[in-house]
């Protein structure tokens, strides 16, 4: 269950928050722009809906954390520290991308900033956090790691096998399922045994809660208190958030099987930045002016990462050969 | 030079190497507690603790996933697998993990990991638990692939690839963990990489690895009586393959006859024969001549076993073949 006292976060942090998920929602805006553009191809899965969640999990991190996460990642990876045009420029394919045009929408990595991809097999990231975890624990550190997936990655048999793991080895793994409902062009229910995915840690005796994902206030005061304890006892933890996507699974779903009405509801009455900006006006901590000039400066801050993506060369054709093996 | 058993040896590589880095890690079903299944960990639990050697739970993808991301954060991970026919559950880790990590992050997440366990055929053990991989896992990108044949060979290639800096698929053979041979008490490496000349000879080069290197060296032996004079080659690694040292001998047999233990459809050997072929072309007197299992799963009844792996007979009647010799 998510936690009732009341809120010891500051100003600050929370106009901070609300930079943040102005910057995520105006980048993937550009990035789905960009694609219809043609200004690149492939899969291309956005992110928008589910500000609130990724900056309230950032909020509560250090850098010396981990995460890993999906194929819906580009806004989760600038979180954790990567430039935005260096995310633009490898959505882009090209040689500033931080994989050098070789990773790609599905797969941002960053090993300066912890961030650990950027994974295109769904749930397959899952087994690789909790080797980070074992890492962690090897080591004696105090670290946690973060390993978001989706709804439908709780159906994966490895997820399992490593939830399994986790709990039994006590590895500090914090596993966050961003449920956004549907899997896909699935309804998690017509798929799922279980009505709260977090039913899903009762069977590996592990910790779990949910959180409403809409909310980045609770989020990071859920996480807040996951986290610190998870430094403390090693233990890992299945937080369910409630989320939702606003545009299709990818780019190039049209979202016939979900109504215009639910996603209207959303945007309208549950949208995570509005929300927070609600709450700062509420307490006037923010005008609306100021509110309107933060978003401006996230619009001018994607601009110059799309052109800083624009710019930038692509890789020598020779680079294909390179990165297979190292010598 | 002492005399041990190819399970002593490939011990001892791992001993020697958990020894020398504090990074290296052994994990693996029954690897610890029960010494492993095949006592190749034997001791190994009490050397260097539960911290190091690890018993894991039947789920292969689990922790082939768990070695895989602990080696992302710079540990070593030894994974054996109590089969590599158990070893393919964990193919979606190896495969679209382990082996494209360096490749999609731009080089920035290189991948030291081992991955070990026997491979092909044992004695009547039926169609799940007698194939042999190699084809399959030397076509991926990625990866290395090494086997051996000796003890010797075992301990130095086995010390090499815990040592090397990318994911290495290591090949072992059920039916020669009781065999022995000399191995060096002082300390050796054998570079991945390199094959090796078993037996000199002038007539007919055979080329085979792992278990099926030794029904060649047998087969060369019977041959000899009849005034043949056969060189045995075994590239021990497969990926990247060691070509200079076959094509090398193809130029001084101009006869060569693959054996090996998997299906002909696709195999290493016929990889091996598509380069001969390509680069010693006016050197062959004769066509490639292939001995492979028959293209059926295994059966359990041991006639029938025996009949469709490499056997004394295929291998002699390939020989006088690319020999021209009749009866």
């Amino acid at each position: 269950m998510t936690t009732k006292k009341k809120s010891a976060v500051d100003r600050d942090v929370l106009i901070g928050m609300y930079k943040q998920m102005s910057l995520f929602r105006r980048f993937e805006e550009r990035v789905g722009l960009a694609y219809t553009r043609q200004k690149f191809s492939g899969f291309c899965h956005l992110h928008i809906g589910q500000e609130g969640l990724a900056v309230g999990v950032q909020s509560t991190l250090r850098d010396s954390d981990y995460m890993i996460s999906g194929y819906r990642s580009h806004t989760q990876a600038i979180g954790k520290g990567i430039a935005p045009g260096a995310v633009m420029a490898e959505l882009f394919g090209k040689v500033d991308g931080c994989c050098r045009g070789k990773g790609g929408s599905m797969h941002m990595f960053s090993k300066e900033h912890n961030f650990l991809g950027g994974h295109g097999i769904v749930g397959g990231q899952a087994p690789l956090a909790v080797g980070v975890g074992f890492a962690i624990r090897y080591r004696n550190q105090d670290n946690v790691i973060v390993c978001y997936m989706g709804d439908a990655a709780t159906n994966q048999g490895q997820v399992f096998e490593v939830m399994n793991m986790a709990a039994t080895w006590d590895l500090p793994v914090l596993f966050i399922v961003e449920n956004n409902r549907y899997g896909m062009g699935t309804d998690i229910t017509r798929t799922t045994s279980v009505d709260h995915l977090w039913k899903r840690a009762l069977a590996f005796d592990m910790g779990h809660s949910d959180v409403d994902g809409m909310n980045v206030l609770t989020v990071h005061e859920h996480v807040t208190e996951l986290v610190e304890k998870m430094r403390k006892d090693k233990k890992p933890h299945l937080l369910e958030a409630l989320t939702y996507r606003y545009r299709g699974h990818s780019v190039s779903d049209p979202g016939t099987y979900r109504t215009k009405e639910e996603v209207e509801d959303y945007q309208k009455n549950r949208d995570p930045i509005l929300g927070l900006a609600r709450q700062l006006v509420d307490k006037k901590w923010a005008t609306e002016e100021e509110l309107k000039a933060w978003d401006n400066e996230a619009k001018e801050k994607v601009k110059e990462a799309e052109a800083f993506a624009d710019a930038s060369p692509q890789p020598a054709l020779e680079e294909l050969w390179d990165h297979v093996l190292v010598p | 030079m002492a005399i041990i058993t190819f399970r002593e040896a490939l011990g001892q590589a791992i001993s020697e190497e958990m020894t020398r880095d504090a990074n290296v890690f052994l994990m693996g079903e029954e690897v610890g507690l029960y010494n492993g299944a095949y006592k190749v960990s034997k001791g190994l639990l009490d050397q260097f603790g539960s911290k190091r050697v690890w018993d894991a739970p039947i789920s292969e993808a689990g922790f082939a996933g768990l070695g895989i991301g602990a080696a992302m954060v710079g540990l070593r991970p030894v994974i054996e697998f109590m089969t590599w026919n158990f070893g393919i559950q964990a193919f979606d880790q190896i495969v679209n993990h382990a082996a494209k990590m360096l490749y999609m992050s731009g080089g920035q997440f290189n991948m030291p990991i081992v991955f070990r366990g026997p491979n092909g055929a044992a004695h009547m053990l039926g169609a799940q638990h007698s194939q042999a991989y190699e084809a399959m896992i030397t076509n991926i990108p990625g990866l290395k692939v090494v086997t051996c044949s000796t003890p010797y060979d075992g301990k130095g290639l086995l010390k090499s690839a815990i040592r090397d800096n990318n994911p290495v698929l290591f090949l072992e053979s059920e039916m020669m963990y009781g065999m022995k041979g000399e191995v060096p008490e002082e300390e050796y490496l054998i570079p991945l990489g390199k094959g090796d000349i078993k037996r000199e000879g002038t007539d007919v080069t055979f080329i085979a690895w792992n278990k099926a290197l030794h029904k060649a060296t047998e087969a060369a032996g019977a041959l000899a009586k009849e005034g043949i004079s056969v060189e045995v080659l075994d590239p021990r690694t497969l990926q990247p393959l060691d070509e200079e040292l076959i094509f090398a001998s193809v130029r001084k047999t101009h006869r060569v006859v693959i054996i090996e233990e998997s299906w002909s459809f696709g195999s290493v050997g016929s990889q091996i024969s598509d380069r001969i072929h390509k680069e010693c072309f006016d050197e062959l007197d004769a066509p490639v001549s292939r001995v492979t299992n028959e293209f059926v799963p295994m059966p359990y009844n041991e006639a029938q076993e025996e009949r469709v792996l490499p056997n004394l007979d295929r291998i002699i009647a390939a020989a006088k073949e690319v020999l021209y010799i009749k009866g």
